[in-house]
């Protein structure tokens, strides 16, 4: 799917700064009522109709999920560049200038340390927000690094991802790599014995879905996510038959035994610890 | 030969294989007219040499889907004896697309695992045009166990334009399965050597191209998406014109992935490319396996595993540190 039209469907905005789209009402994509923006947020931006849960920015995520105040960012000075000199109808250097200027961030990934009701953690997170959430290399080194300082700290590791094509095109083969790279930092991460559980949330798909999103020891759901490898379109085009209700959601992983529990975003601070005393060595 | 699979930019070459073909026919043994047939032998040559040697990246890719450009199982043939095909993965079918089996690569056992795409409609049709499922990346997976179990060099010739895309796919776990085999790939004790023979398509490729060694026949291609996905995303529609630009843009040929550190090595074709000699492919890439397995032979567990790591940690660029006013 296109970047665009998946924030659409996901009834977010083009400046999506503060989490649910901008103005005093919004419209859930779901159940089509019109809410009230403040009520969302309060309710961690889901709607308080129907439960959807809406598109999450890292910030706001650590903030949920994390001990107030306990997150230690790490990496912070890594940032994309443009190896191939990719250039659309828009150089890849520009696009993401704008998505700098867009989001406040330097690159879709944010990685850290932090707690959660007091557990240490290593921690990190995707933000759909940046080029749908996709893997360059930035994404890659920084979830990588994180991996690295978990088996070192041997501390749990903690991932959410949101991310709306996987790889990121715009870095080609390089963010394909990024795959590979990660996929062998958390190779050995689990061969020293740690715990890693991935939070799978709206979208996830493509490489990121064919990595470290689905290599956890517990991979957990958000309700309702959008979760793949290959896009509606790309299915439609080939077999060019009517997808069935449902398909490719959290609730479609679970029924088919690719995912651990659905878990809705107000309960994943005591489930994640729940699961993180039950694999304590 | 049939004049099937006829590449737009090589009808000069097709134009001067016919005259020649002409010329030989009605010399029938008289010496008269040799000296011109040896003169446009020699221009074939030359002509061959100089389109092939400055293809544009989209003509690579034609060139590396080309309908009779050796698959997997023409290598088996040419290249490994005794091949021993294994088929199940233990859960859901035999997936076409993926063949795995033992087989002798000169004195050496090995395992073989390669997508097949298949040359006739028939066997195509049962390959799904060498778009693998997740029963062929578990398939793949179980053998590659059982190779590193007894040490058997891994061998993955990769041609494939991507994972299959379908309904099914999805239900039986696409993505899960792929995800697995990269992590797995990275830590199996046994020397692997990846090939891309044809085409490299995104996950459905690296779902079996982890590998000590990673290197690409000449005019392959290997890519995050193919130029067809990306035209479609990024030109909005996926044109005659807008495809060439996506295939320059994704720096997907052998030269662009040497470069950016993504392949140890480029394996040459034969002049005019893999599908004019399947045996002189053949015994090149012959060659570059065994000596590849001879330079691992020596190295032990930890250190083909440390290498392993240290080849993929290393990719990708990006920039740190503070920032340059
Ligand atoms: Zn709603």
């Amino acid at each position: 799917m296109t970047p665009n039209e998946s924030k659409a469907e996901m009834g977010i905005s083009d400046r999506p700064k503060r989490g649910v789209p901008e103005g005093l009402w919004i419209r859930c994509p779901q159940c089509k009522a019109t809410i009230f923006r403040k009520e969302a947020e309060a309710r961690l931006n889901v709607c308080p109709e129907c439960t959807y849960h809406f598109y999450l920015p890292a910030r706001d995520r650590i903030a949920q999920l994390l001990d107030a105040d306990s997150f230690e960012e790490w990496f912070t000075d890594l940032r994309p560049c443009d190896p191939l000199e990719f250039k659309d109808r828009l150089p890849y250097a520009e696009r993401l200038q704008a998505e700098q200027a867009k989001t406040g961030m330097l690159d879709a990934a944010v990685v850290g340390r932090g707690f959660i009701r007091g557990r240490p953690v290593v921690f990190g997170v995707t933000d759909f927000a940046f080029m749908a959430g996709s893997m360059g290399s930035v994404v890659g080194e920084k979830l990588t690094r994180a991996a690295e300082e978990a088996t070192r700290l041997q501390l749990p590791l903690l991932f959410v991802s949101g991310s709306g094509g996987g790889a990121r095109m715009q870095e080609g083969i390089l963010s394909l790599m990024q795959m590979a790279k990660i996929s062998a930092a958390l190779g050995r991460y689990d061969r020293a014995g740690g715990l890693y559980i991935c939070v799978l949330t709206n979208p996830t798909m493509g490489g990121v879905a064919a990595s470290f999103a689905l290599q956890g020891d517990i991979t957990l759901a958000e309700p309702g996510a959008l979760i793949g490898f290959a896009g509606k379109r790309t299915i439609w085009n080939t077999v060019r038959l009517e997808l069935p209700e449902g398909f490719q959601t959290s609730e479609f992983l679970l029924e088919h035994g690719f995912i651990d529990r659905i878990v809705p975003r107000k309960d994943l601070r005591t489930e994640v610890a729940k699961i993180i005393d039950y694999c304590e060595h | 030969m049939p004049p099937r699979n006829r590449l737009p930019f090589e009808s000069d070459i097709y134009e001067l294989e016919d005259l020649l073909e002409r010329l030989e026919v009605g010399a029938n043994g008289q010496l008269g007219s040799s000296e011109e047939i040896r003169r446009i032998r020699r221009e074939l040559v030359g002509l061959k040499r100089k389109i092939y040697s400055n293809l544009t990246p989209w003509q690579t890719v034609l060139v590396s889907r080309h309908g009779e450009r050796p698959q997997t199982m023409d290598y088996v043939q040419l290249i490994f004896e005794d091949f021993v095909e294994l088929h199940g993965d233990r859960a859901i079918g035999d997936d076409r697309a993926l063949r795995c089996g033992f087989a002798r690569l000169g004195d050496h056992r090995v395992m073989v695992i390669g997508h097949q795409k298949g040359h006739t409609l028939q066997e195509r049709t049962k390959c799904f045009y060498g778009c693998a499922h997740p029963e062929g990346y578990r398939k793949a997976l179980k053998n590659m166990r059982l190779a590193a179990k007894f040490r058997l060099p891994i061998i993955c010739l990769i041609d494939t334009p991507g994972a299959f895309p379908g309904i099914g796919a999805e239900e039986r776990g696409q993505a899960q399965l792929i995800a697995t085999n990269l992590l797995e790939m990275s830590r199996l004790e046994t020397p692997i050597v990846c090939v891309v023979i044809g085409e490299g398509g995104s996950g459905g490729a690296l779902g079996i191209g982890i590998g000590d060694r990673v290197s690409m026949l000449e005019h392959g291609y290997y890519s995050v998406i193919s130029p067809e996905g990306c035209a479609g995303i990024l030109w909005k529609v996926a044109t005659e014109t807008t495809k060439p630009l996506a295939a320059e843009a994704l720096r997907m040929t052998a030269k662009d992935l040497k470069r950016l550190g993504v392949i140890d090595d480029i394996i040459p074709e034969p002049l005019g490319a893999a599908h004019r000699d399947h045996r002189e492919m053949a015994n090149t890439l012959k060659a570059y396996l065994l000596r590849y397995i001879r330079e691992t032979r020596p190295l032990s567990v930890e250190e083909l595993l440390e290498s392993r790591y240290q080849k993929f940690r290393k990719m990708g660029f990006y920039l740190s540190g503070i920032e340059n006013a």
